[in-house]
C-alpha cells in the first residue's frame, strides 16, 4: 500500500511527524513535488475561484497524487483545544477534495483534529494507523517515534535561527504560514530576494511554539486560530532583534486580512510591509516592492545611528 | 460620566429586539444606528482594511455613524468565524480615529465560563439586574422568533400583493409595535394580530408560482441592505422566496447534530459557519424541486466558498441551477440586476419545458 501526501497546507508544519510515522510503520509514502506553475495551474482548475492561493495549490497537489498512490491523506484540523481554532479552510480541506474530486475513484485517508470533539493528536494517529492496518501497539510506537523526530527538528531549526540573531547583518523577520513561506512557489522567490539583498530573513515560524502562543496576548488578546497567535506571538519574542517585518500572505485570506492589520497597528517601532501574494505577479514587482523597503530600513539604521 | 447611550451593528430587523434588550434588559439608553447607506458602506470600507469580509465593514460604517448619532458604547458579539476577531479590530481602528467611545467586546468572555459575559454586561451598567435581564433576554427570544416567522410569510408572498406596498406597510407597522410589548402576553397577542393581518391582505397568487430558495453566508443573507435587496427584486419578477436562515433557527434552535447526516452523501464534516447549512438546504431545495437557488456571500467568505465546490456537485446530481452571488464594497447594481434577469429567463423556460 502506497499513501500519497500533498506536499501543500498543513504538510509544511507536519512533514516530519507524518513521515517519520509512516516510515516506522513501514508504509510507503509518495509525496508530491514542490509546487510548480502546472501544479497550480490544475489546482486552479478545481478550485472556486475566489479560494485563497494556498487552497488552489493544495488541490493541484492531491491531483498529481492521484493514480499515483493508494490512498490519500487528506488532513483536516477543525480545533487545537486550548491552543486556538482553526482557519475554516483546514476545516473544510477534506470535503473540498472529496467533491472536488468526485468520479476520479480516489481513496482518502482522514486525519481529523478537533480537539473539543476528540481526543488529543494522539487519538488522531491512532486511527490513522488503523486505517493502513497496523495495530494498535504498532501506531503508538510509531507516533512516539515520530513525536522524537518532529522535536529534534524544531530544536536544530531554532538553534540554528538563534545563531541568525547574532551579528549586526540586517533582519528580517518573516511573518507567514509555513505553505506560504516555504513553498518555492510563493515564499521562495521572497525569501531568496532578501537574502540577494543582504538581509538576513528571520521565520517567525521558527519559534518556541509555547513560549509564542502565551506572547502574542501582549499584542492582540482575543486571536481566535492557533497558528496566527503563534505567528503573532513570535513577533512579539523576535521584534528586539530584527530590523523590519515583512507579513507575507496570499490572497483572499480570511484570518491574516485582520491579523495583518492589528500588527500594523500595534507594532509602531518597525517598518512593517504587508505582502499579498496572489501567484500571478511577476517577479519584478516582487523584488521592487521588497528593494524599497530593505532601502526604508536601511534609511532608519543610518539615521538610528546618527542619533545614538 | 455621561450617559451610556449604547448601540449595536444592524443586522435586519432585529434592531428592534436588541434595542429592547438595552433598553428595558440592562437599562441603559440605545441609539440605532442610523439606517445603512452607500455611506455606510463608504465610511466602512474606507477605515478597514481592504480584503475583509464586507460585514466587518458594515459593521465599522454603522458604528462610526451612531458615534455621530450620540452613542458612546458600542458592543460586538464576537462568534465563530472570523467574527470571532471583529472586536478587537473594530475597537483599535476606533481608537485610532480618535473616537473616545467604551468599546464592549464579547469575545473577550469565553463560552466555557458563562459568567464573563455577565461581567461584560456589567461593564455596560454596574447597576444591572441579573434577574431583569434574563427575563427580558427571553421576552426578546421569542420576539426574534415572531418576527422571523412574519418575515417567512411575507417572503414567499409578497410578490403576489394586490396593492403594492401593503407587505411593507404591514411589516413597518408590525415592527414599531412590539417595542411598546410590556410581557410575554402582549408579545403573543401582537404578534398573532399581525400574522393574521398578514394573512389577510390580498395577494394574487398563482397555483404554481416560481419558487426560489436563498443560502449563503449569515450576514449577507439577513441584512437587506448588504444583498442589494435581492428578496425584494425577486418578489418583483413574482417568485416565491424562501430562506431558512435567520436567528431563530440558526441560534435559538440550532440543529448542527441533524444536518450533519443529512448531508453526508455530500460532506463528511462541518466546514465551518453557515457552510453546513447551506449545503442542507440546497439539497432539500433540490429535493423539493424548487426552481432555483441562489447563493449570495460577501466576497472572500471563506466558508461559503469552501461550500460551494459542494453545492455546484448538487446542482449538477438535481439539475438545479445555482445563481453565486459574491458582494464587495465595489459591486455594481446594474451587474446584479443583469444576472438577475437573466436567471429569471432560465428558470421561467425551464419551467415551461418541463410542462
Ligand atoms: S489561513 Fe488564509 S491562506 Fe491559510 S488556508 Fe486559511 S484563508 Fe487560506
Ligand atoms: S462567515 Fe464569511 S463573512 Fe462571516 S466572518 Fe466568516 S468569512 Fe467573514
Amino acid at each position: 500500500m502506497k499513501i500519497g501526501i500533498p506536499r501543500a497546507l498543513l504538510y509544511y508544519r507536519y512533514h516530519t511527524l507524518w513521515e517519520t510515522f509512516f516510515e516506522e510503520l513501514g508504509v510507503e509514502t509518495v509525496i508530491s513535488p514542490p509546487t510548480n506553475k502546472g501544479i497550480l495551474d490544475s489546482g486552479s482548475i478545481y478550485a472556486i475561484d475566489e479560494s485563497c492561493l494556498p487552497m488552489k495549490i493544495f488541490l493541484g497537489h492531491v491531483e498529481w497524487l492521484i493514480g499515483r498512490c493508494d490512498m490519500i491523506l487528506l488532513p483536516r484540523i477543525a480545533s487545537l483545544g486550548r491552543q486556538g481554532s482553526a482557519c475554516m479552510r483546514y476545516q473544510a480541506a477534506y470535503d473540498v477534495a472529496r467533491n472536488a474530486f468526485r468520479g476520479r475513484q480516489i481513496k482518502l485517508l482522514d486525519y481529523n483534529v478537533d480537539l473539543r470533539k476528540n481526543g488529543g493528536q494522539i487519538e488522531t494517529f491512532l486511527s490513522l494507523g488503523r486505517a493502513v492496518g497496523k495495530k494498535r501497539a504498532q501506531s503508538l510506537h510509531a507516533y512516539l517515534a515520530a513525536r522524537q523526530a518532529d522535536k529534534a527538528v524544531g530544536t536544530a531549526e531554532l538553534l540554528h535561527q538563534q545563531d541568525l540573531l547574532r551579528g549586526d547583518r540586517c533582519r528580517i523577520l518573516v511573518v507567514g504560514h509555513p505553505y506560504n513561506v516555504y513553498d518555492p512557489y510563493v515564499g521562495g522567490p521572497v525569501l531568496d530576494c532578501l537574502r540577494a539583498l543582504n538581509t538576513v530573513p528571520i521565520i517567525a515560524d521558527i519559534v518556541d511554539r509555547r513560549e509564542a502562543l502565551e506572547r502574542s496576548a501582549n499584542i492582540s488578546s482575543t486571536l481566535p486560530w492557533a497558528f496566527n497567535r503563534q505567528l503573532v506571538g513570535a513577533i512579539d519574542i523576535y521584534r528586539r532583534y530584527v530590523d523590519g517585518i515583512v507579513l507575507m500572505s496570499t490572497f483572499p485570506c480570511g484570518p491574516d486580512s485582520l491579523v495583518n492589520e492589528i500588527v500594523v497597528r500595534r507594532v509602531r517601532e518597525l517598518p512593517v510591509l504587508n505582502l499579498l501574494i496572489d501567484g500571478q505577479e511577476g517577479s519584478a514587482g516582487l523584488e521592487t516592492r521588497l528593494e524599497s523597503f530593505v532601502d526604508i530600513i536601511h534609511f532608519k539604521r543610518e539615521e538610528d545611528i546618527t542619533l545614538a | 460620566m455621561p450617559e451610556t447611550k449604547v448601540s449595536f451593528p444592524h443586522l435586519g430587523s432585529y434592531c428592534v429586539p436588541i434595542e429592547y434588550l438595552f433598553t428595558r434588559g440592562v437599562g441603559v439608553d440605545y441609539v440605532t444606528p442610523p439606517p445603512i447607506t452607500r455611506r455606510t458602506l463608504e465610511i466602512g470600507s474606507r477605515y478597514s482594511p481592504d480584503t475583509v469580509c464586507a460585514p466587518f465593514k458594515y459593521n465599522l460604517g454603522n458604528y462610526i455613524e451612531t458615534i455621530e448619532a450620540g452613542a458612546n458604547t458600542l458592543v460586538q458579539t464576537g462568534g465563530v468565524c472570523r467574527l470571532g476577531y471583529y472586536g478587537e479590530l473594530h475597537e483599535q481602528i476606533l481608537r485610532d480615529l480618535g473616537y473616545k467611545v467604551r468599546f464592549v467586546n464579547m469575545a473577550r468572555a469565553s463560552y466555557s465560563n458563562p459568567a464573563s459575559f455577565y461581567s461584560e454586561f456589567l461593564s455596560i451598567n454596574p447597576d444591572l439586574s441579573l434577574k431583569r435581564v434574563a427575563a427580558v433576554l427571553t421576552l426578546v427570544l421569542k420576539m426574534v422568533e415572531h418576527i422571523d416567522a412574519f418575515e417567512s410569510y411575507m417572503r414567499n408572498n409578497v410578490g403576489f400583493e394586490c396593492e403594492e406596498g401593503s407587505f411593507d406597510r404591514l411589516h413597518q407597522d408590525f415592527l414599531a409595535s412590539l417595542s411598546a410589548v410590556e410581557s410575554h402576553k402582549e408579545l403573543s397577542a401582537i404578534s398573532k394580530l399581525y400574522m393574521r393581518r398578514l394573512k389577510e391582505l390580498p395577494i394574487n397568487r398563482p397555483k404554481n408560482p416560481l419558487r426560489v430558495g436563498i443560502i449563503g453566508e449569515y450576514y449577507t443573507i439577513m441584512e437587506p441592505f448588504s444583498n442589494h435587496f435581492m428578496e425584494k427584486s425577486l418578489a418583483r419578477m413574482g417568485i416565491a422566496v424562501d430562506r431558512w436562515i435567520n436567528i431563530s433557527n440558526t441560534l435559538l434552535h440550532n440543529p448542527s447534530k441533524k444536518v450533519i447526516t443529512h448531508i453526508k452523501d455530500y460532506a463528511k464534516y462541518d466546514m465551518g459557519a453557515t457552510a453546513m447549512f447551506s449545503i442542507d438546504k440546497a439539497l432539500e431545495f433540490a429535493k423539493k424541486h424548487y426552481d432555483g437557488i441562489i447563493h449570495v456571500k460577501s466576497f472572500g467568505c471563506t466558508p461559503e466558498i469552501d461550500a460551494m465546490t459542494v453545492l455546484q456537485n448538487i446542482s449538477n446530481d438535481y439539475k438545479i441551477p445555482i445563481l453565486y452571488f459574491s458582494f464587495d464594497s465595489q459591486t455594481s447594481e446594474t451587474g446584479i440586476q443583469t444576472r438577475l434577469e437573466a436567471f429569471y429567463d432560465m428558470i421561467v423556460m425551464r419551467k415551461e419545458d418541463r410542462k
